[in-house]
């Protein structure tokens, strides 16, 4: 469903994504892997549109968003995760869900109704993502009041309200206790469960290795390696990126 | 007891300006252009009673649009920019409103009298209220009866989609739009509603007072509107009331009697109130009951 053709990244002469590509299929949990500063969070970044691709295009579902803004991307059916937690911090929780939920495309009611309307209706819909997230009983707290794995949550519960088809994870592993990491495969699954498709970025083997069907291994920007877990735990090429060997 | 109603007709012009810039700051926009659209609405308003004979609720309501169309225009190019360049290029609007007012002259000759704008002489005779049998306390109470008003369309904003969007816009532009919403619609709606307020303030500021020149409309203005959301804290719309009081009502026209020590207590009291509360005027605890009129639902 995500296909990436010979994109490529230049910040200033230094190559940041160079020539890369790959295809993530409907339903799969794809492992975006590589040692730091390898382009990982760029392609991230490009495949949301934070900044356009220097050349190359990206689809989704056979339709090229390489040119649309980020929020139009959002429409199409991607959605995401940060490395650094970015909630409304001064919003409270559900406000959080809310700001992000779509409107149903069956339901014709009209953006006046959509933005100014009674909250009512919406309120039955966040109540059911957040206790999907584990976070039920934090409906009415501040998102900035919520522990560190809460707010990892919010964020992922976030990105499920508008619905999305692809959803983009940035290392939501980072500083995370196994436990947590534990519980953060089991939502991951969840997600697949619900049909999504999923591209994990994360430093995490632990996570990387247990979750994903296909791994993705970048270095200097370019792909270096894919396939299989083990297959890519005893690629030679992989070892050297992490290992800096000659 | 003129004298109440001339504070109280301050206090409502700059509640309304102050709110104007309210708006904007709760998508993260810094504007000083909040003044020149409060002149355009003076203006605008201004020529439409004098010179066109106009009835007054339709001349603040036009006055108004013309306002938002100009901050419509705004807008855009504010897009581009953030925090110290938008200050600067909204300070160079309310300039260039302010000389272009400076500049104007539109003289229309009324039964044997000449009115309307006349250049660095200013605008005369504005006199829709004393010529239609307004006594100063009707003046007063439909001042307020805007400023309940627009108090009421924010708070209520608050309430629905629309607020949340705009406060998350102004806490994380990159997670707002990775969430779906659309800046360039937040951000110039913010801007277009915040031109209205301030446009609508306009109107009322030059009917009240029948003569504005572009002496009324400089940046020092500017800065007052901004300063109020700001001391007042963006938790909801009395903050920004709170301190207008606080300021026009308690520190410059309560401490006159200080003479010019009032404007060394003013400036300590300002620091030491950012100081301690540095999220507003309304999260001071006498301020409490406005707990009344936080949101309960749910």
């Amino acid at each position: 469903m995500l296909k990436i053709k010979n994109i490529g990244k230049n910040f200033g002469g230094v190559k940041a994504v160079d020539d890369l590509s790959f295809n993530v299929d409907k339903g799969e949990i794809v492992g975006l892997i590589g040692p730091n500063g390898s382009g990982k969070s760029t392609t991230i970044n490009l495949i949301c549109g934070v900044f356009p691709v220097d050349f190359g295009n990206i689809s989704v579902n056979e339709q090229n968003i390489s040119s649309l803004p980020t929020h139009e991307r959002v429409a199409s059916g991607i959605s995401r995760t940060f490395q650094n937690i970015r909630l409304f911090k001064d919003l409270s929780v559900w406000q959080n869900i809310w700001v992000a939920l779509q409107q149903d495309s069956d339901q014709s009611s009209g953006w006046m109704r959509e933005w100014f309307g009674n909250s009512k209706l919406q309120k039955e819909k966040i109540k059911e993502i957040l206790v999907f997230s584990g976070l039920g009983d934090r409906f009415d707290d501040l998102a900035g009041n919520l522990s560190f794995g809460e707010q990892r949550r919010l964020e992922l519960a976030r990105a499920i309200a508008s619905k999305p088809k692809l959803i983009l994870l940035d290392e939501p592993a980072a500083g995370m206790n196994s436990d947590e990491v534990a519980d953060l495969r089991q939502r991951i699954l969840d997600l697949k469960k619900l049909g999504l498709t999923v591209l994990l970025v994360e430093h995490v083997m632990e996570l990387v290795m247990n979750v994903v069907d296909r791994i993705v291994v970048l270095n200097f920007g370019k792909k270096i390696a894919e396939g299989s877990p083990e297959n890519i735990q005893n690629n030679k090429d992989v070892q050297k990126a992490y290992l800096g060997g000659a | 007891m003129e004298y109440y109603f001339g504070i109280l007709q301050n206090i409502g012009f700059h509640t309304l300006l102050g709110l104007s810039a309210y708006l904007l700051l709760l998508t993260g926009q810094l504007s000083m252009a909040q003044v020149g659209f409060f002149a355009i609405g003076a203006y605008a308003s201004g020529i439409l009673t004098v010179i066109y004979g106009i009835n007054i609720f339709l001349a603040l309501g036009v006055g108004a649009i013309i306002a938002s169309f100009f901050a419509f225009l705004v807008g855009f190019p504010a897009l581009r920019i953030k925090g110290l360049m938008l200050v600067i290029a909204t300070i160079a609007f309310s300039e260039i409103v302010r000389l272009y007012f400076f500049n104007l002259r539109w003289l229309v000759e009324k039964d044997g009298v000449e009115v309307g704008p006349d250049g660095a002489q200013g605008f005369r005779e504005i006199r829709y209220f004393a010529a239609n049998g307004w006594e100063p306390s009707h003046i007063v109470s439909f001042i307020w009866i805007v400023v309940i008003l627009v108090l009421f369309a924010l708070w209520w904003l608050d309430r629905v989609k629309a607020g949340s969007v705009l406060r998350a816009v102004g806490e994380d532009e990159l997670a707002a739009q990775s969430s779906g919403i659309n800046l360039t619609v937040v951000k110039v709606s913010a801007m277009t509603g915040g031109g209205f307020i301030a446009g609508i303030a306009g109107g009322l500021y030059a009917h009240s007072t029948t003569y504005v020149d572009h002496n009324s409309f400089t940046i020092l203005l500017a800065t007052f509107a901004v300063a109020y959301p700001i001391l007042g804290g963006l938790k909801n719309v009395f903050g920004t009331l709170f301190a207008v009081i606080f300021i026009q009502g308690i520190l410059i026209e309560g401490l006159r009697f200080l003479g010019d020590y009032r404007n060394l207590l003013f400036g300590l009291l300002i620091i030491l109130v950012m100081n301690f509360y540095p999220k507003g005027l309304i999260n001071i605890p006498i301020f409490n009951w406005s707990k009344l009129f936080k949101r309960r639902d749910l």
